[in-house]
């Protein structure tokens, strides 16, 4: 089945560190901007329903033996706003059970207004401009 | 019924017990009889001290213990005169005999493991430990036993578990459930550490010494109470050893759970392994879900079972662990809480049988595999 292009948001609305909620055809997506890369995940915890965008953002602890902690990867990994199951933002892998825990992850993309324009895309909310850039998500 | 079962059961160096499969008693009880009984193992300063503040004419019996309690001695376990478990005869007839075991192995929970003194618990260990070797191990063969520690004193402990460590008749290291802290805490490694380079398995054993209630709030009224309440303090003990992260830090350690009632466990996992992906970053080197942990680490030895009535009961605990390894046959001698040989909360023709009552004992203790030298 083809994709279509949804337009999800402009650049300049999720700076790095931040996230943004948004809804693309019926579904509610978390858009989270690491380091200037964009990465969208299901709104949607897969243990109770509880909203990730809602969530705090953290880095990934660990441990090589106890009392030995250390912090990597800060701003990569989100915990759900409601029981605090971590999810790693760049796979919508589970930190706890990665093998049978994994939220919906949306490929996300840059792309320049003067690109966009030309079309194809569905813009739900956005009246596209040649001079933004836009986060975009096929699905 | 496949009645061949237990009858094919008997192979190389295995002796059949009375459920036609063998047999390890993982929880047997020796009482030291008095005091006086052990003051022939003294050095001569300490034979003094005794003699001079009169406690050889003390009993030291954990409270938890208490002998006249109709649960700590079953009446045709009950020699004539005495504590329950003091009898070398008994225990032989009873248990190596009685149940056909091919080997048991005794825990004697003494009230000297937990003195305030700490020289003083090191000393009186060290006496009771001999004693058992001399007036015990000595004499039966088919026996191992447990070695007693101070517990006040984790760096006397391992002391203690050093040397002892040559004699490969002392197969674990004895533990009470409700010490001065939970299990897990770091002031008590030493003895994990000298527990798992020496391959002894810690026996966690109902029981404490009795400066903090079974209860978290408080004490209660009644032995009942106290009682039915140390399946809470061994709740807390799994809790402590694995988020404190002693099988981070010991990775070959074994814990046996002796006399915890067993089928709380489920429970406490259930809402252990939930719990913990919410909060796990707070104890990072626990890297798997807690219910995996324990159920590499943690074995539990099957006297008293808590159980409903209905069918396959045991059966349904290890699907619950998904795990087969985890129960270890025990008779609990001289404890009440079955008559004759009702030790098995099994059905001896289940394909379960071989392993809770032989072969995980097997792999939970390695000195009972191989010489004794």
């Amino acid at each position: 089945m083809s994709k279509t292009r949804h337009i999800a948001a402009r650049v300049d609305e999720i700076p790095p560190g931040s996230r943004k909620k948004v809804a693309i055809a019926g579904r509610d997506i978390a858009l989270f901007n690491i380091a200037g890369d964009f990465f969208a995940l299901g709104d949607k915890c897969p243990h109770e329903s509880g909203s990730l965008c809602a969530g705090r953002i953290i880095g990934l602890a660990e441990a090589d033996e106890p009392g030995k902690y250390r912090l990597s990867r800060d701003g990569e990994f989100v915990k759900c706003s409601w029981h605090g199951w971590e999810f790693d933002i760049r796979t919508g892998q589970s930190w706890c059970d990665p093998a049978n825990t994994r939220v919906r992850a949306y490929e996300a993309s840059i792309e320049p207004g003067a690109a966009l324009i030309k079309g194809p895309y569905v813009a739900e909310t956005y009246a596209v401009r040649v001079e933004e850039n836009y986060v975009v998500i096929d699905l | 019924m496949d009645m061949s079962r237990g009858a094919t059961a008997e192979r190389a160096g295995e002796r059949a017990s009375v459920f036609g499969h063998p047999a390890i008693d993982c929880d047997a009880h020796i009482v030291v009889p008095a005091i006086n009984s052990i003051m022939p193992y003294l050095d001569a300063y300490w034979r003094q001290q005794f003699l001079n503040r009169g406690i050889d004419r003390l009993s030291w019996s954990l409270t938890s213990e208490a002998p006249n309690s109709p649960i700590s001695g079953r009446p045709d376990w009950r020699p004539a005169q005495g504590k329950p478990g003091a009898d070398l005869a008994m225990l032989r007839s009873a248990v190596l005999d009685g149940f056909g075991v091919q080997t048991a192995i005794a825990t004697c929970l003494w009230g000297g493991a937990v003195l305030h003194s700490e020289d003083m618990s090191a000393v009186v260990c060290t006496a009771v430990n001999d004693w058992i070797a001399a007036e015990w191990l000595a004499h039966e063969p088919r026996l191992r036993a447990s070695i007693v520690v101070p517990l006040g004193n984790p760096e006397l402990a391992a002391e203690e578990i050093e040397r002892r460590s040559g004699d490969r008749r002392f197969v674990q290291v004895t533990m009470l459930v409700a010490g001065e802290t939970p299990l897990g805490k770091r002031h008590n490694w030493p003895i994990f550490r000298a527990a798992e380079k020496y391959g002894l398995p810690i026996g966690v054993h109902a029981g404490g010494a009795y400066h903090h209630p079974m209860m978290a709030n408080g004490f209660g009224s009644y032995f009942l109470e106290d009682y039915v309440a140390q399946a809470f303090a061994f709740e807390s003990a799994v809790l402590s050893l694995v988020s404190e992260g002693v099988f981070a830090k010991f990775p070959d350690l074994k814990v046996v759970f002796q006399e915890s009632g067993v089928t709380w466990l489920p429970a406490c996992l259930w809402r252990f392994n939930k719990t913990w992906r919410g909060v796990r970053a707070e104890i990072p080197w626990v890297k798997r879900p807690p219910k995996d942990i324990v159920r590499d680490h943690i074995r539990l030895t099957t006297q008293p079972f808590d159980e409903p009535d209905g069918a396959r009961r045991l059966e349904r605990f290890c699907e619950m662990l998904d795990s087969d390894e985890m129960l270890l046959f025990s008779t609990d001698y001289p404890h009440w809480h079955y008559e004759g040989t009702e030790a098995l909360p099994l059905d001896r023709n289940s394909p379960l049988a071989r392993k809770v009552l032989y072969e995980n004992a097997m792999a939970t203790y390695p000195r009972l595999n191989g010489s004794l030298t």
